[in-house]
């Protein structure tokens, strides 16, 4: 669709190509160091160093063979799927709570809520870990769901305070009126309108833990390790390229948690255009 | 829909209806000085049309919301018959209400809205469906069931919000100026409709607009608002032949003013010398034996031409501009430094010539003196 039908000035046209290649060249400084990890998952060398000789499927087969790299996948999922669903509980709260009409405070509130997305990754693992270590949380599946769920949040927090910048307060007035209760005029009307927000954010909380190594580092036992924190053990101590196999398929799963937040995204601006 | 059972159908009824509903004492303020609304006592009748009209800012929104439940008085009570509103929810209210933008829910089916109120209470899926089509063909729209509320126009929207907000039969509704965002013509419809089924109904609606024209044609009694308080609480004839104040004698209908100072009070009637140096008689509302006054006209009762032989003040002024409106003549009078609006009706009045010099005058009970002071908000 082309909203500007007007013929280009010779500059217009100057200033847009230099425009493009600006961009892509911004694209490849971003994709290229990720990009550059996949061959090295294909190779038939036992090291994790270019120049690659020879192709195979070997370390592949020994990612997904491997009894310790599924424990992992397994605890990247566990611990993804459980510290997401809490961010997203307390997250959604949170951002209806700080859509609120002004109260005193309310910027406080909202960067004390956002901080874990500024606060340096390793100064709050080590917080966590003196704060849990009394309460005998280090060292359990229950200590990282609670550490992930706390980074997760913020993302669901931004996403959901978007979806409801568009949401007209009115209708929960409306619900009131017609009888319904505050529990059931959120489950009937504010949520299924900001669900693609909800949604958006649990699938950032989710990838935000399941890339997350620091916290893990402090608070997991060798039976809670996840497929980060194994590749980190597997940098130190092998330098095998069954880390790029780990890393090909854990950039395939942030390529599909990516397009469903597109996917998203394109559903939310449908409904908000019809709204 | 409930039939309507014995209600009173004309105004003059109201004045013994039994109290439905009662501000009182009812302050709001958010900052704790400045007062959106101070002090107010009001009753609602059963079965009234009662509009809340003032200009915004007036605290008549405020005190809508406050009977809804969506602000809550600093002090003060509101009652529902015997029942105390302070401490009950909105949802647990049971009054309808139609809002200006509609809120109708987007993700919704036309029917799904009317049967929310429903499904809320519990209703069976039998019971729901018979009242959401009886609902939809109480105001016109059989066909649109299954309709998005954004297939839909915006009078269609209102009166599906119209629907939901009387299919569970509340006895009162409040209305928070619903029309405002249709265009005229469909305006008057609508204001037609909504009264129709006001009397159909036996409702008891309490209705916010800022449009007085709107009010008076609706409305049973109409409180004007201004600075937080009710100026006047009357029927719309009364309103509007007999505005208590200044301000409501301004703010409801057109009117033409004249200010001055009082030369003599006698009773009822005062003599005001106007600052263009006119005598005029008029009726004393709300002034002293001295001072100022401000004497207000309605322009359907300013005469001109052969008909202010006879009357007692007569003023010569030059006409300015002679405007058309179909039924009637606005005619503008350059007299006393002042425009003065003079309306005849079409038939029976020779437009004047543009320039030329006109006498004018009224009967001074047309001529209400009132308080400049209490003119103004």
């Amino acid at each position: 669709m082309s909203h500007n039908s007007m013929p280009l000035t010779t500059s217009e046209r100057l200033s847009g190509r230099l425009l493009a290649a600006v961009a892509v060249a911004t694209a490849i400084f971003l994709v290229a160091p990720i990009l550059a990890i996949v061959p090295l998952a294909f190779s038939d060398g036992e090291f994790l160093v270019y120049p690659i000789r020879g192709y195979s499927l070997k370390w592949m087969e020994a990612f997904f063979s491997s009894e310790k790299w599924a424990m992992a996948v397994k605890n990247s999922f566990f611990i993804g799927s459980l510290s997401a669903a809490l961010a997203t509980v307390l997250g959604t709260m949170a951002a209806i709570g700080l859509s609120r009409t002004d109260f005193l405070g309310k910027n406080v509130l909202t960067g004390f809520v956002l901080s874990p997305l500024v606060v340096p990754i390793v100064i709050y693992a080590v917080g966590l870990y003196f704060f849990f270590a009394p309460l005998g949380l280090t060292q359990s599946y229950t200590g990282i769901v609670l550490a992930h769920a706390a980074l997760g949040a913020p993302f669901v927090v931004v996403t959901v305070s978007a979806s409801l910048s568009g949401f007209d307060h009115n209708l929960m007035r409306a619900a009131a009126s017609l009888g319904a209760s505050p529990l059931l005029a959120f489950r009937r009307v504010m949520l299924p309108l900001v669900l693609p927000g909800v949604v958006t954010g649990a699938l950032f909380a989710f990838a935000a833990s399941f890339d997350e190594v620091v916290t893990v580092l402090f608070l997991a036992a060798p039976e809670q390790r996840t497929i980060p924190r194994e590749m980190f053990s597997g940098l130190r101590e092998s330098l095998s390229p069954i880390i790029a196999a780990a890393s090909a398929v854990m950039i395939v799963i942030a390529v599909l948690l990516l397009a469903a937040v597109e996917l998203l995204k394109r559903r939310a601006q449908r409904m908000r255009a019809t709204a | 829909m409930k039939a309507p059972k014995n209600l009173p159908t004309r105004q003059s009824d109201f004045a013994t209806a039994p109290t439905l509903v009662t501000f009182e004492k009812i302050s709001k303020t958010y900052d704790g000085h400045t007062h959106v609304v101070k002090n107010l006592d009001l009753e609602i009748r059963r079965g009234e049309f009662l509009t809340l009209l003032g200009p915004s800012g007036s605290g008549k929104t405020t005190c809508l919301m406050m009977l809804a439940g969506f602000e809550v008085p600093t002090s003060g009570e509101i009652w529902h018959g015997e029942v105390p509103l302070s401490r009950k929810p909105p949802h647990e209210r049971g009054i309808g209400m139609v809002f200006q933008n509609y809120a109708l829910f987007p993700h919704m089916s036309i029917a799904e809205n009317i049967a929310f109120p429903l499904e809320v209470r519990g209703l069976g899926r039998a019971a729901i469906a018979e009242k959401v089509k009886r609902a939809l063909d109480m105001v016109r729209l059989p066909q649109i069931a299954d309709r998005r509320p954004n297939q839909l126009s915006g009078g269609q929207q209102q009166r599906v919000a119209l629907a939901r907000a009387l299919v569970f039969e509340p006895e009162l509704v409040l209305m928070d100026e619903p029309l405002g965002a249709l265009d005229k013509q469909l305006r008057e419809h609508m204001q037609y409709e909504i009264r129709s089924l006001h009397m159909s109904l036996g409702l008891t609606v309490v209705y916010v607009t800022h449009d007085q024209t709107e009010a008076l044609t609706m409305s049973d009694r109409i409180a004007v608002f201004a600075g937080g308080r009710i100026r006047q609480l009357a029927d719309p004839r009364a309103l509007y032949e007999e505005p208590a104040d200044g301000l409501v004698a301004t703010f409801v209908g057109e009117s033409n003013r004249f200010d001055g100072t009082i030369v003599s009070r006698d009773g009822d009637t005062a003599v005001i010398a106007t600052r263009g140096g006119t005598r005029l008689e008029a009726f004393a509302v709300d002034i002293g034996a001295t001072g100022p006054a401000a004497v207000i006209v309605r322009p359907e009762n300013v005469r001109i031409g052969a008909a202010v032989d006879g009357l007692r003040d007569v003023i010569t002024g030059r006409v300015v501009d002679v405007v058309y409106h179909g039924d009637h003549l606005q005619v503008h009078i350059a007299a006393e430094g002042l425009d003065v609006v003079a309306k005849q009706p079409t038939r029976d009045a020779e437009a004047p010539t543009v320039g030329s010099e006109i006498r004018f005058g009224f009967l001074s009970r047309h001529a209400r003196a009132y308080d400049p002071a209490r003119t103004d908000h």
